[in-house]
């Protein structure tokens, strides 16, 4: 099947990010780990740009823009080469930011998606290291607001903003494009993308192949999915009715779910961009065969060797390494002797179900612990053993705990204050699978009591079977396999 | 006690008395400055001297005052650039030049005056007012670090620093008759001085002798890991003052010597080139066909760089705020109050330099120009050792003679600016007077080759009087 992209959309992508896995910021020795610090207090005359003060590149940054950049298939710059971006801002200490403008550090990258129609290729035009403004807090809502707060603690924290080619071809290749994108960049060790303000997009549409729109500033992966979906639909409209597309930047109304005209291209700001005096070029071309060699194992590579090693699916393996973390904890608990694909069914599905029913993003993983923060508030903190999967995993394996027991365990250590075991749990809660007669009395019962769903049964009502199964769970407190009871009940009525 | 001591009579009268005691003495004459030299006096001044007292005078500077640019960061000292933008605001930490002179035991006497954001030639742009030039207070001591070289000059200070971005180090000394020396591009650190042209600045020392050059070089060059421009290479400077010039080739580039020069610097230039020759150096005539550009690529450099360098005083968050109904008014209103006319000028005519469409035409014109003028001089300085030519075409001027056409007195820099375009070192010293005003005697040397410039400059002034004449006005 060939995707024909009938509405000619092209999607392309500018995203920043915040490399906040380095310990130092961009251009001085300030710690960039700022989140839960009150504000400005993680600043110096530097990323304050007092006057007199001077940038010193921090060389981590550039290593850590070399590893996307390989990571990415692109070509690396033989030196580092920094320009001034002038404009007026309160949250730009200095009036410029400093970035890279003709030389960036990466250059004809590529990614690839699960696109409309199977792999697809994104290109990345560049990738380029800048530095982070520092951030406005508004005294009440933006509108009401009697006065607004600068912090400065996210002043030179070191970016990459990556552009890609607009090679995706609806909102979904983009938010597929956003997810594969994160996930690389979290594999690399240079990105938490749970933390406020890690990532931000801005995003070029255009349908029909025609003028394109950017729309920015946007600050999830969902919002942008949101945005496009919208702004497509406007531009299709605008076309419908005879009117022309004009080049412009929108601004995402996250709340309305709306995107609002910003500015027209005439309106477009002048940067005066020219080289940073105070920074000379540093030559990296020696460093990459060396970074290239502490690249860790990628998702493509992670998931083909998880379908081979572990003999399980494509759609497993693909959920599996969707992050770092959960690979991981799904490698811990196959290397303590869980049967691999077990595992994977309970680890892929259940679980990875049950932390998206609970709004919880993994957030850590030291090899016997897997940590999670809640998306929407990250003071709320969970985790789930290593040791507990594997646990249940065999239980179940062995036969000692039906799925709905198993799944129960899960959700009562996802939700339990106290810590527990699987074993604990299952014994607390009389979990464990009924003996067989103990079913096969419990079936004769049911059959004896209900005669009329009997009835209804054998003259052809299907759903009469599954009142019969819930009878016999009830009788069995749940602790019967609902596949063996199922089976139970026709074999006594069928024969 | 005696004014205009040089830093080893200094430290000998320490050795007789005490720090505080020499501290006290220079204060005492700043007390009855009659040329605005300073725009502060440091309350810490007596405190500082005593402590060193009490130390026991370590360090090669220990207890000797000294002045400092006020673009020039000093914890607890107002660093005010000579503008209103900036009034107000105190560095929370030391520029790399004042650790160097604190660790040598140097007492900072107090911060002296400039044309703002040291945009100018003549220190009236100031906020603070204009320095007077101690040779004749009616005439300016010239610029941007003329209140550096004024104090020094009339024996307010021993020595001091300045910075030189097309000039402002040379010309004053050049004006006031002292010795003033810009360094290579990239041997003392720029950390914790204000920008104004990143790409062409330098601290520089200002003194009444050569030595007191080298011993302020040897205390504030080197290297600093802070300022990424700054390069890592010992120089031993001290050990560079010989008296002996034999066999040593002096290039006399004519284009130095243009339209408009004062027949006075031309004819002092010459004798002293002429008196080197007897003391056995050889010249012969260079030439360096770009330097006619190379003011016109400096101002563009200049102010383009400076457009965006000053962009950070906004008033959000220090030094000088006007009211405004929105933030956008108040910056507006910060900027057209704070910035005086010159430095406003200059931030316009940089941002146009740099805008889209002119760019190409004027910024990038500009650095292809001072490419060739860096060519120029490596060609010329292939075949000789050093450059001489006047330092200024004419001696001060009066005040208020050129404020008012800036053009006039941009091209007063025409010989000093495209030294900072090759951030080659140069030296002005003392070689004669014009109607009672010093000439100054420009030497350029080699890239990070102060050695052969203080060698050369430091034999003049062992075989001719001039250093040691002194401004009768203020005596």
């Amino acid at each position: 099947m060939v995707y024909e992209n009938p509405d000619g959309i092209r999607i392309g992508l500018e995203i920043h990010v915040q490399l906040n896995k380095l310990k130092t910021k961009m251009f001085c020795g300030c710690s960039s780990d700022y989140h839960n610090s009150a504000p400005n207090t993680h600043t110096c005359p530097v990323c304050l740009g007092l006057p007199g003060a001077l940038p010193v590149l921090n060389r981590k940054a550039v290593e850590a823009a070399i590893k996307v950049g390989l990571a990415l298939e692109g070509e690396i710059a033989e030196e580092t080469q920094f320009h001034r971006k002038n404009y007026f801002y309160p949250d730009l200490p200095k009036g410029f930011q400093v970035t890279q403008y003709d030389y960036p550090i990466v250059s004809k990258g590529k990614v690839v998606i699960e696109g409309e129609d199977g792999e697809h290729v994104v290109g990345i035009t560049r990738a380029h290291m800048e530095e982070d403004p520092g951030k406005l807090v508004h005294i009440g809502s933006i509108e009401k607001s009697k006065g607004v707060l600068i912090d400065y603690n996210r002043s030179g924290m070191p970016l990459i903003e990556t552009v890609t080619e607009p090679d995706m071809r609806s909102p979904k290749e983009a938010r597929r494009f956003l997810d594969k994108f994160r996930n690389i960049l979290e594999y690399l060790d240079v990105f938490d993308g749970n933390l406020e303000g890690a990532m931000r997009v801005d995003a070029n549409v255009s349908v029909y192949w025609g003028t394109r729109v950017e729309i920015k500033n946007i600050s999830s992966h969902k919002g942008v999915e949101r945005a496009l979906l919208y702004e497509i639909m406007r531009q299709k409209n605008v076309i419908r009715r005879g009117g022309k597309i004009t080049q412009e930047t929108r601004h995402f109304d996250e709340g309305r779910g709306v995107t609002l005209s910003m500015r027209t291209k005439e309106e477009a700001e002048d940067y005066r961009y020219f080289r940073e005096p105070d920074l000379m070029p540093m030559r990296v071309s020696d460093w990459v065969p060396g970074i290239r060699e502490t690249l860790p194992e990628l998702p493509d590579a992670k998931r083909s060797r998880f379908i081979e090693q572990y003999g399980i699916t494509d759609m497993h393996a693909r959920s599996l390494t969707s992050k770092i973390m959960l690979a991981d904890f799904y490698e811990g608990v196959c290397a303590k002797g869980a049967d691999p694909k077990t595992a994977a069914t309970w680890t892929a599905d259940v679980f990875l179900g049950e932390l998206n029913y609970r709004d919880l993003a993994i957030s850590s993983y030291d090899g016997e612990t897997i940590g999670f923060i809640h998306a929407k508030d990250p003071q709320v903190e969970n985790s789930f053993k290593v040791s507990d999967m594997v646990e249940l995993v065999k239980l179940f394996s062995e036969g000692k705990v039906s799925d709905r027991a198993a799944v129960e365990v899960i959700r009562s250590i996802l939700d339990g204050t106290e810590e527990k075991t699987p074993l604990q749990i299952i014994e607390e809660k009389g979990l464990f699978k009924a003996e067989d007669d103990l079913v096969t009395k419990a079936v004769s019962e049911t059959i004896a009591e209900n005669a009329a769903a009997v009835q209804d049964y054998l003259g052809g009502a299907e759903k009469s079977l599954n009142f019969l199964v819930g009878q016999v769970m009830k009788k069995t407190k749940g602790t019967a396999d609902a596949k063996t009871a199922r089976e139970l009940i026709i074999k006594e009525l069928k024969g | 006690m005696a004014k205009w001591m040089s830093v080893a009579q200094v430290k000998e009268k320490i050795r007789e008395s005490s720090a505080e005691e020499v501290t006290a003495s220079y204060l005492e004459v700043i007390e009855k400055s009659k040329i605005n030299g300073y725009v502060a006096v440091s309350e810490k001044a007596v405190e500082q001297a005593r402590e060193i007292d009490a130390k026991g005078h370590e360090g090669p500077l220990a207890g000797v005052p000294i002045a400092i640019k006020d673009n020039i960061s000093v914890v607890g000292m107002q660093n005010s650039c000579g503008s209103k933008i900036l009034e107000g605001y105190v560095p929370p930490f030391n520029a790399h030049v004042i650790e160097k002179l604190q660790e040598a035991g140097a007492v900072i006497l107090g911060k002296t005056n400039m044309d703002e954001f040291a945009m100018g030639s003549s220190t009236e742009t100031s906020y603070y007012g204009p320095t007077a030039n101690p040779w004749d207070l009616e005439r300016v001591p010239g610029g941007s670090s003329g209140g550096s070289a004024a104090v020094v000059a009339a024996g307010e200070a021993p020595f001091a620093l300045g910075s030189d971005t097309g000039g402002s180090v040379r010309c004053p000394a050049a004006f006031c008759g002292v010795v003033g020396l810009k360094p290579t591009y990239g041997a003392v650190s720029r950390y914790g001085v204000v920008a104004y042209a990143n790409s062409l600045e330098q601290v520089g020392p200002l003194a009444n002798n050569v030595t007191d050059i080298a011993v302020l070089m040897d205390v504030i060059g080197g290297y600093d890991r802070r300022d990424s421009t700054s390069i890592d290479r010992k120089t031993a400077y001290q050990e560079a003052l010989v008296d002996d010039v034999k066999g040593l080739k002096i290039g006399v580039p004519k284009e130095f010597f243009g339209e408009g020069i004062h027949q006075d610097v031309e004819k002092a230039v010459w004798d002293s080139i002429h008196r080197y020759e007897e003391l056995g150096a050889s010249w012969e005539e260079v030439s360096m066909p770009n330097i006619k550009y190379a003011l016109a690529s400096y101002y563009i450099i200049a102010m383009s760089e400076a457009s965006s360098n000053l962009a950070r005083f906004d008033g959000t968050r220090y030094g000088f705020r006007d009211r405004g109904e929105n933030w956008h008014s108040m910056v507006s209103a910060t900027r057209a109050e704070g910035f005086g006319t010159e430095v406003k000028r200059r931030i316009l005519l940089g941002t146009y330099a740099l805008s889209a469409g002119y760019h190409d035409k004027y910024y990038l014109k500009a650095l292809k120009v001072r490419t060739l003028v860096k060519q120029d001089f490596d060609r010329a300085l292939s075949k000789v050792d050093v450059l001489m030519a006047p330092t200024m075409p004419n001696p001060a001027f009066k005040k208020g003679e050129k404020i008012e056409d800036p053009l006039t007195l941009y091209l007063s820099d025409v010989n000093t600016c495209p030294i900072n375009l090759a951030g080659v070192p140069s030296i002005s010293v003392p070689c004669g007077f014009t109607d009672g005003l010093p000439i100054g005697l420009q030497i350029m040397g080699k890239p990070f080759d102060e050695p052969t410039v203080l060698r050369t400059a430091y034999t003049f002034e062992q075989n001719t009087d001039y250093h040691t004449k002194r401004p009768p006005e203020v005596a």
